[in-house]
């Protein structure tokens, strides 16, 4: 499994076992649906935002470890960041996952995803749940999102 | 023999060395080649048709006055009664060369169902179509008013085939079915279905697809009106496939593409339509496609395809048996008579995961929906991990696979 070391790291395994904010959010004032219709993967992303910083964020749904991973690293990344700093935090980590470079140091435990790049096929799984986190931003209450848009 | 006077390999075990893709390594591991039913690899006698004839035989066919072209055209009609023979069919005017299954399960859709179907008519297909062998039957029936059918799949996979029959009635227009599933790797009793159906008084389509690659098909006896095959997952070209019609329907019905080739004579007001099997091919066809199709017909000929049908019988065993002791795995797809799929899912595992992992190890299989959505959904997942077999695989490939999956759970564990 050593060509795999970069893509299934003991991070993304571990929060593929053990889902971070794998939950309902009673209180949400944000919410979206994702969709990968290449795997059939289905996302929910809940917020609970005030005064322009997410306060909050979980998500629901059952997919591959990749996009697992992927929204459960998410959802402990942004929580306390403005939307600003959300959105800035997403154009690195498009970065990351599409090209294996970006500023590392922004990311933190993100960076656990740069192996993604390496397999063009699986970009989606990871992009999934921030696709879902931005739609969610953009009040697009419920509107479904698709990685195929 | 089509290829550059190359042998072909007759004995099973010397099948493989035809075919030089499989040669290559991928992460310095070489290739495990587990997704025919995807598409197949080619042996060196496609190839080297294909080679020639762009290198030594190509002209446009049905046009020219110079022996070049009367050459390629005389190529690309001998095609039409190989492929006859080889699915059993009584003479090559009902083979139309088309673009894979998908292209011919279309023009049947296309032009004998806008003719054929109105509202109270039904369409019977069955809970385990490929995407190919529903949607055209589904958007027909939304414009036509007919009403489309779906009869039930059991648990192990296999054709809930009572309720098939319940389902058939004086309404069905069109029985239309899967003659080996893609997804679950269930082989359907056509023959009885085809049979039943006609006593209704229903057109019939089988889908081979899956089909063709593995065992001998014999149009005549399974009594089918259409039968449709995709050359490349019988070891020829992609972009070239067959579909055979039964000359009295293909007669009666509209032409499908319009332009040159299928015509006989044009003038503004008015065109009289070539003969069939000419009035469904406009255009110029893919010549090098038959020529190469032509090749792989007569590389399974060589091999024999009951010699083909038992060696992968044989290997489907093996596979499932090995499968079988991987705790946490549940096949899908446990029919009593298969072919070639081994559909699974791993507890924990998700199927991209093993797809992504296995192809670490140099293992090539396929981790989705299979182009049969309903099929998963039937299921209860959103997708399967399939290892599909080809003439060249081996037992080695198969003990690959499972090594591969026991330690991808021990990873996940």
């Amino acid at each position: 499994m050593d060509e795999l070391r970069d893509l299934y790291q003991e991070v993304i395994l571990d929060h593929n076992r053990k889902p971070r904010n794998r939950r309902a959010l009673d209180d949400a004032t944000h919410r979206a649906h994702g969709h990968n219709p290449l795997c059939g993967d289905q996302l929910v992303v809940q917020l609970r935002c005030a005064e322009g910083k997410v306060l909050e964020a979980a998500f629901e749904g059952d997919g591959c470890a990749i996009s697992t991973a992927s929204a459960s690293l998410m959802t402990e990344s942004v929580r306390g960041k403005g939307e600003a700093e959300v959105r800035a935090l997403h154009e690195q980590f498009h970065r990351l996952v599409t090209t294996g470079e970006a500023d590392l140091d922004q990311l933190g435990k993100l960076a656990a995803l740069a192996g993604v790049a390496e397999y063009p096929a699986r970009v989606k799984c990871a992009s999934l749940a921030w696709h879902t986190l931005l739609a969610a931003l953009d009040r697009k209450v419920d509107q479904a999102v698709s990685t195929e848009v | 023999m089509n290829g550059l006077g190359q042998r072909v390999g007759t004995d099973v075990g010397a099948w493989r060395a035809d075919f030089p893709l499989l040669a290559r390594t991928f992460r310095d591991k070489p290739l495990v080649y587990l997704d025919s039913a995807a598409t197949t690899q080619k042996p060196q006698t496609v190839i080297d048709a294909v080679t020639r004839f762009y290198s030594w035989e190509n002209a446009n066919v049905h046009r020219g006055v110079y022996k070049l072209s009367e050459e390629a055209s005389a190529r690309y009609e001998a095609v039409r009664p190989q492929v006859a023979r080889f699915i059993g069919a009584p003479g090559p005017r009902g083979v139309i060369f088309v673009r894979g299954a998908t292209e011919g399960i279309n023009l049947v859709a296309s032009t004998w169902g806008r003719a054929n179907l109105g509202p109270g008519d039904e369409v019977l297909i069955t809970g385990m179509e490929h995407h190919a062998n529903l949607v055209p039957w589904q958007q027909l029936c939304k414009q036509t008013g007919a009403r489309m059918v779906v009869a039930p799949i059991l648990d192990d996979g296999s054709l809930d085939l009572d309720a098939w029959l319940t389902l058939l009635g004086p309404r069905t227009r069109m029985a239309a079915m899967i003659h080996v599933s893609n997804a679950l790797g269930t082989v359907n009793p056509v023959q009885h279905m085809v049979a039943a159906a006609k006593a209704v008084g229903a057109v019939t389509l089988v889908d081979g697809s899956q089909a063709a690659p593995h065992m001998a098909v014999d149009v005549t006896s399974l009594g089918c009106d259409f039968y449709v095959f995709s050359g490349h997952k019988v070891y020829g070209p992609t972009g070239i496939g067959v579909l055979w019609g039964r000359e009295s329907l293909l007669e009666s019905m509209p032409p499908y593409h319009l332009g040159g080739d299928m015509i006989l004579s044009v003038t503004f007001e008015e065109t009289i339509f070539n003969e069939v099997p000419h009035k469904f091919e406009a255009g110029t066809p893919h010549v090098a496609g038959v020529i190469g199709l032509s090749a792989a017909l007569a590389y399974l000929d060589d091999c024999g395809l009951a010699r083909v049908q038992a060696y992968e019988h044989d290997l489907l065993a093996y596979g499932t048996a090995l499968l079988g002791e991987i705790p946490g795995l549940r096949m899908v797809g446990t029919a009593p008579d298969k072919a070639g799929v081994l559909g699974f899912v791993i507890d924990g595992v998700h199927p991209h995961d093993l797809g992504t992992l296995l192809d670490a190890r140099g293992i090539a299989i396929r981790a989705g929906h299979h182009c049969a959505q309903p099929v998963m959904k039937r299921f209860g997942v959103a997708a399967t991990a399939r290892a599909s077999l080809g003439l060249y695989n081996r037992r080695e490939d198969l003990e690959a696979l499972a090594e591969g999956l026991m330690a991808i759970r021990g990873m996940f564990a």
